[in-house]
């Protein structure tokens, strides 16, 4: 068993063998974690201290998560445009889709859920004060 | 290897129009593309990268009902406390920390792997490995107290969600653990063989998918559940 990889070895995970050097590589990572960290201090920075409108602080943090996550997904995760990434890109978008109609969906209906219940002893109270 | 490489000589055209192949033909590339008609089936790695992939996004949407759970059920503290009383900011960006790294390290591994380097392979394995088990470590310190100070998952909704999500993060990274030990031993005894390549690679998506889903964990469940 040689230790050849077959000349199509390109994927998710590992970056095109011979299309860059192994610096050029250590940069791509090195990148991603600088992007991450900056990322990630932001998100922390956010909720404690006073920088954003305190009920805006949630939203900011999802768009914050969510650039992270794309950062993970480009710079370790190697997802590209490249043709053999289509696959993995169109499955990651139907992840996408199924993971924000589980979560969505529930929050929704939850919500209204709890919008339609019959308010208890101490919420009537504080209404008729 | 080889029958991939005759399908893909023989099936090779002139023309690309779609610019499918890289190179687009010439140069060192391959002529055509594979897994994509004429180009032949494509090479195993990326078969089995694809695999592993769609592993990791079903294991994503599992991830997503416990996190739709949480969402739910963050506000349904009963007697019990909030969120903001139990949180520790240092010891969850102590922890963000480790893994972040932790992911860095593991993608030097795969450069490793990529130049047959047995030692920086070996070295940035053991640097993964070690992180992970501070998180670890971090992470059962703080349930520990939690159960000790009697908010343990028995006491509210909310700290039931908390402790599956978090817990199933935990368990996920234990598992990725124990796959990294037996990564080092296989690349080891075994060398850098094609089959233990495709391991690595799968362990290498696991591990940064780990990392994906403490970032999604430590916004839902930390810092959003900070402002309740």
């Amino acid at each position: 068993m040689s230790d050849n990889l077959d000349t199509g070895d390109v994927a998710a995970g590992f970056a095109e063998p011979h299309a860059y050097t192994v610096w050029q590589d250590i940069q791509g990572y090195l990148l991603g974690l600088v992007l991450a960290t900056l990322l990630t201090v932001a998100s922390f920075y956010v909720v404690y201290t006073h920088l954003i409108w305190a009920p805006a602080i949630p939203i900011a943090l999802v768009v914050l998560a969510v650039a992270q996550i794309g950062v993970h997904l480009v710079f370790f995760l190697h997802l590209t445009t490249a043709p053999d990434n289509t696959n993995n890109v169109l499955a990651l978008a139907f992840g996408v889709l199924i993971v924000a109609l589980i979560i969505g969906g529930s929050v929704w209906i939850m919500n209204n859920l709890n919008d339609r219940m019959m308010p208890t002893m101490n919420q009537m109270m504080h209404m008729q004060r | 290897m080889s029958a991939t490489d005759t399908v893909a000589h023989g099936h090779a055209r002139e023309v690309d129009p779609y610019l499918l192949g890289r190179g687009g033909g010439h140069g060192s590339g391959q002529a055509v593309a594979t897994g994509r008609g004429a180009g032949g089936p494509a090479s195993k790695t990326v078969i089995v990268a694809y695999g592993f992939w769609l592993f990791l996004l079903s294991d994503i949407v599992l991830f997503s009902c416990l996190f739709a759970a949480h969402a739910v059920l963050q506000t349904a503290i009963g007697d019990g406390p909030a969120g903001h009383e139990l949180f520790k900011p240092t010891n969850i960006a102590i922890e963000t920390a480790c893994l972040l790294l932790s992911s860095f390290t593991c993608g030097m591994s795969a450069v490793a792997c990529g130049v047959r380097s047995q030692v920086w392979t070996q070295l940035t394995l053991l640097v993964t490995g070690l992180l992970g088990v501070a998180f670890l470590v971090l992470e059962a310190n703080d349930f520990a107290e939690l159960v000790q100070q009697g908010f343990g998952p028995q006491r509210s909704a909310f700290l039931s969600s908390f402790f599956a999500v978090v817990g199933c993060h935990g368990l996920h990274v234990s598992a990725g653990l124990l796959w990294l030990g037996t990564m080092m031993a296989q690349i080891f005894v075994k060398g850098f063989r094609a089959d233990i390549l495709r391991r690595m690679l799968c362990f290498n998506l696991f591990w940064h998918v780990l990392d994906i889903i403490w970032v999604a964990l430590f916004t839902v469940v930390y810092l959003i559940g900070e402002g309740r």
